[in-house]
């Protein structure tokens, strides 16, 4: 037992004299939290538009002051010709156009139509649309001021309430991707990487005829970043909770729970690579690729799992990943208990049990 | 001299186990895969609906809004705070509700009001459903009207016409636009990474004192690990623009040649940056996470997923330095707009500047003699 | 141009506080095999990696093949040749790739490589190596190969870092030979090893203790002035009182 504790302070050594990859590993999951906490957002604010006006008379210099005062829209020029338009996209100056017809007011107030037309970027289709909604919504509020003043009856207006409440960490939906995506990478990768290494300087050898089982070579192995992963999953949760000001809903224990099984998970999975490579560009290529990605992308971390197509949500089902996140989510925003995450449970569980498995096979293999 | 290192570096990579097959399957997996999954494409929006009235009036404008398409009703409440439960529990992004007396205050008061709460935390789907709704609620005011007053009379509002014109991309689709910045992503991962871990690779295994021992120029030897890169660059987004094509029928509006051009600065400057981080660094693993830090950070404030002007002053401030930006600007203005090298003149030379400097780091560092 | 091949001036090497190599001064003349002795961690590599231009030195002077060793280190490089304790060899290349990167480092040119690889093989008896990957090569080929991979473009002095690690005696004493073949076709060879036994086979000798040369002359006198019968018992006079332990 004693070998084993040495050969476990050994690793940590190791580990601890690499402070620069250390403070990496400590540091993601802290920018990443700030990044997707604070700095990245799908709505659309401030973006640049042009106006064409022809017409420049009282209802289009109105509409243009709308538009100014609104945060969704920035003005960046006032066109006077409509061939700078096309050089205006193409340079990615503006994101809109806004195209008055021309005696604008003349024809609204005595044909009762008048036209607008809206010039969209849409190689962003998402800007495009909703820009061009919120744009919509300006004219709209313009038409109703006009039939305010003209006394038409039969108006409904809209009392729009924007909710900021803090409770609704429904939105926070990466924090659970942040986890899952830090305990794969030091436990998969990093994991994998050091057991490769071993077997690239020829010392994986060397140990493998020490007394001490090859079992517990793995271990000691294993145990530095078992111990940084914990590390980090109360680092992440300290920021969720003091930062985000998204508190945990539900039971600490059962997310720990899940989380110690998630960590076992990864480190079996890069038992598993390390068995089946000799090299370590190999191995973090595959950890880092093949890995990390789908985690990124499938797990619902980045993009939510319902927009995709069956066949990539049905290839979900096999990433350990998204199911500690979907229990993650489930404790953390809606406060479930384990009933609700016994499934996610079962099957983390099982594919521990699975990699294992198939590693120890593989390994035993390569000693014949 | 430079012939030699050229040789062992290409033979390298074609005998390594892996590496080739990475080339080539990585970016077509990727290209097939992460379309169908990145995908922010405002879908359906959650409604959630408090009807306070329960009248046909206030039946005939929720019917309205659902067979709109742009609703999925996910939530019908009888109280306000209930319907804010939902959208707190992710089951809604927005609330409309009807108050009491909504009919009668129509007919006989002839003006209504309703509440539209969105969720402001979620991005689109919020402010987007606020736009539809407010735009359905004033048609069914005008549907009202038209049912009340004679048409005479009506004729006098004036109705503002808007017409809306997507540019570049009419069937608004949202892979045209991600295709595009996903072979950035691919050509940053492959070009950033691989010549890092290739140096010190080299450290590792020994083999570079043998080569610091040589009468090489440190330039000769930074070049002789940055042209593979350059060429397997090259290849991997040949590689993309077929699959582009092949599975997505995309093509550039604009000139190939024009990405090619960019391509060549970008990949020299963020092959440049993996040379720099690889000459600070003794292991393969440290090379891989002081990249893997900078790649993150990049790829998130990139404008790759979600939009530059979106961010916060201090966010937007970072992307200045972020190669990645430029270059996926330029790409899905020339892939989807059809620009030219004249029209985005402040990408190339962004991207000039970082290859410069990059690349001189990395000569500068890189230290035959400690 | 001094009449030396190599000269060293009071060479120190620091790191930090540690002294790795301590005031040390000596010349070796065209053609000699000098043996640089020592005990693991006596500091020897550090010397020898100040010679051939890959350290800087903490003070002191030193030239090789005529060449100021911080001044104009990459003079140095031109003029030598270096074969690492990791053998340094690409393993991925084959055998005569290997030979024929080199060569071109070093600027032979393209037309005398191959006949000349021919040649370095049959010499060798290694022709039916020549596809063979480095990798899938024993140890003791592996060493033979970078020696000769070394000395390919006849450079003046050849600098070899414990070269006969880890083999059988017998597969040392071809090493050797190859050794002695250089030395007389000219090429001064500078010489690290522990094993003590190598000591016999060169010129001279330098016993490196704890970063200083406490003893440098040839075998045959350091046995007489230290009374040894042999090399290791010389050695072991003046490890006795070594304070730095190998590694």
């Amino acid at each position: 037992m004693k070998q084993f504790y040495a050969f476990v302070r050994k690793e940590i050594n190791h580990i601890l004299r690499d402070v620069r990859t250390m403070m990496i590993l400590l540091a993601i999951p802290v920018i990443q939290i700030i990044l997707f906490g604070f700095a990245i957002s799908t709505e659309v604010r401030n973006a640049d538009i042009a106006i064409y006006d022809p017409s420049n008379d009282a209802a289009t210099q109105r509409i243009g002051e709308l538009i100014e005062v609104s945060s969704y829209f920035n003005v960046y020029k006032y066109v006077k010709t409509p061939q700078e338009i096309n050089n205006l996209f193409k340079r990615g100056e503006v994101s809109m156009v806004v195209v008055f017809s021309d005696q604008f007011r003349e024809k609204l107030m005595h044909t009762g139509k008048a036209e607008i037309q809206i010039i969209a970027d849409a190689s962003d289709p998402n800007n495009a649309t909703s820009l061009t909604n919120y744009l919509k919504g300006i004219i709209g509020s313009y038409q109703q001021e006009l039939m305010r003043e003209q006394k038409v009856p039969y108006q409904i207006t809209s009392e729009m309430k924007l909710l900021y409440n803090p409770q609704m960490k429904g939105s926070y939906n990466f924090v659970p991707g942040v986890l899952g995506m830090i305990l794969m990478l030091i436990c998969a990768m990093m994991t994998s990487i050091a057991i490769v290494r071993e077997k690239e300087m020829g010392t994986m050898e060397v140990l493998l005829v020490s007394p001490m089982k090859p079992l517990l070579i793995i271990i000691a192995k294993a145990v530095p970043y078992f111990l940084l992963s914990c590390i980090n999953l109360t680092t992440v949760l300290l920021l969720s909770i003091f930062v985000l000001d998204v508190p945990v809903a539900g039971s600490l224990f059962w997310l720990i729970t899940v989380s110690l099984v998630f960590i076992f998970v990864s480190l079996s999975l890069g038992l598993l690579v390390s068995t089946v490579t000799e090299s370590q560009m190999t191995a973090m290529l595959i950890s880092g690729m093949v890995f990390m990605l789908p985690v990124v992308l499938l797990s619902g971390m980045m993009f939510p799992v319902e927009n995709m197509p069956f066949l990539l949500q049905m290839v979900s089902h096999i990433i350990p990943a998204k199911w500690y996140i979907s229990a993650v989510k489930d404790i953390m925003i809606k406060g479930a208990g384990f009933e609700a995450i016994s499934k996610e449970l079962a099957i983390l569980a099982g594919m521990i049990v699975v990699l294992l498995v198939v590693s120890f096979k593989k390994f035993k293999s390569r000693l014949e | 001299m430079l012939k030699y290192l050229l040789e062992k570096e290409f033979k390298y990579i074609i005998r390594h186990p892996f590496l080739p097959k990475l080339i080539l399957m990585f970016p077509l997996a990727t290209l097939l895969i992460l379309p169908m999954a990145a995908n922010y494409e405002i879908r359906n929006i959650n409604l959630s609906v408090v009807d306070n009235d329960h009248s046909p009036y206030s039946e005939r404008l929720v019917q309205k809004i659902i067979s709109s398409g742009y609703f999925r009703l996910t939530d019908v409440s009888d109280t306000y705070p209930e319907g804010v439960e939902s959208i707190e529990f992710d089951k809604s992004d927005i609330i409309i509700e009807i108050p009491q007396n909504f009919e009668k205050d129509l007919v006989k008061e002839q003006t209504g009001k309703i509440m539209i709460s969105a969720n402001a935390v979620n991005g689109m789907n919020g402010g987007l459903g606020s736009s539809y709704l407010s735009s359905i609620v004033n048609d069914f005011a005008s549907e009202v009207r038209g049912e009340w007053i004679q048409v005479a009379q009506v004729s006098g509002v004036p109705l503002i016409e808007v017409i809306p014109l997507n540019r570049f991309n009419a069937r608004l689709n949202y892979k045209s636009y991600m295709v595009p910045a996903i072979m950035v992503m691919l050509l940053t991962m492959i070009c950033g990474f691989l010549p890092a871990l290739n140096i010190v690779g080299e450290k590792e295994t020994g083999t570079i004192e043998q080569i610091n021992v040589t009468p090489i120029r440190k330039f000769t030897f930074i070049i002789s690990k940055l042209i593979p890169y350059w060429i397997i660059g090259f290849i991997v987004l040949t590689i993309g623009f077929g699959v582009a094509f092949a599975a997505y029928g995309l093509v550039p509006a604009g000139s190939f040649a024009t990405i090619y051009l960019f391509a060549a600065v970008y990949i020299l400057a963020i092959s440049g940056l993996g040379l720099v981080i690889s000459n600070y660094s003794e292991t393969m693993q440290q090379a891989l996470f002081v990249i893997f830090f900078f790649v993150i950070i990049f790829i998130l404030v990139s404008g790759l997923y979600t939009p530059i002007k979106s961010m916060p002053e201090w966010a937007q401030a970072i992307t200045v330095i972020n190669p990645l930006k430029y270059f996926i600007e330029m790409m899905r203005s020339v892939y989807l707009k059809g620009s030219s090298v004249a029209e985005l003149p402040v990408d190339l030379l962004a991207l000039s500047i970082f290859a410069v400097v990059f690349n001189v780091m990395a000569v500068v560092s890189y230290k035959k003699q400690n | 141009m001094g009449r030396f091949v190599i000269e060293a001036e009071n060479l120190v090497k620091k790191f930090g506080d540690f002294t790795a190599v301590d005031n040390i001064s000596f010349q070796v003349g065209e053609g000699e095999i000098f043996g640089f002795l020592g005990a693991n961690g006596a500091g020897k590599t550090t010397a020898m990696r100040m010679l051939c231009g890959l350290s800087k030195p903490t003070s002191g002077r030193g030239r090789v093949a005529g060449f100021d060793i911080e001044k104009e280190p990459e003079k140095v490089k031109s003029s030598i040749g270096y074969m690492s304790q990791k053998f340094s060899l690409y393993n991925d290349l084959k055998v005569w790739e290997n030979i024929r990167l080199f060569a071109g480092i070093y600027g032979i040119p393209k037309n005398e490589i191959e006949e000349k690889t021919d040649a370095l093989l049959r010499r060798l008896n290694f022709e039916k190596e020549k596809e063979t990957f480095v990798k899938a090569l024993p140890l003791g080929w592996k060493q033979k190969l970078a020696f000769s991979v070394s000395i390919f473009h006849k450079p003046r002095v050849v600098f070899l870092d414990e070269p006969t690690g880890g083999v059988d005696p017998t597969t040392r004493r071809q090493f050797w030979e190859l050794i002695y073949e250089a030395a007389d076709s000219g090429i001064t060879v500078f010489v690290t090893t522990h094993y003590m036994d190598e000591a016999e086979y060169c010129n001279r000798v330098s016993i490196m203790v704890d970063g200083r040369i406490d003893a440098l002359d040839s075998p045959a006198n350091l046995k007489i002035r230290f009374d040894g019968e042999n090399m290791d018992e010389v050695f072991n006079h003046l490890a006795g009182t070594a304070k730095r332990k190998g590694d």
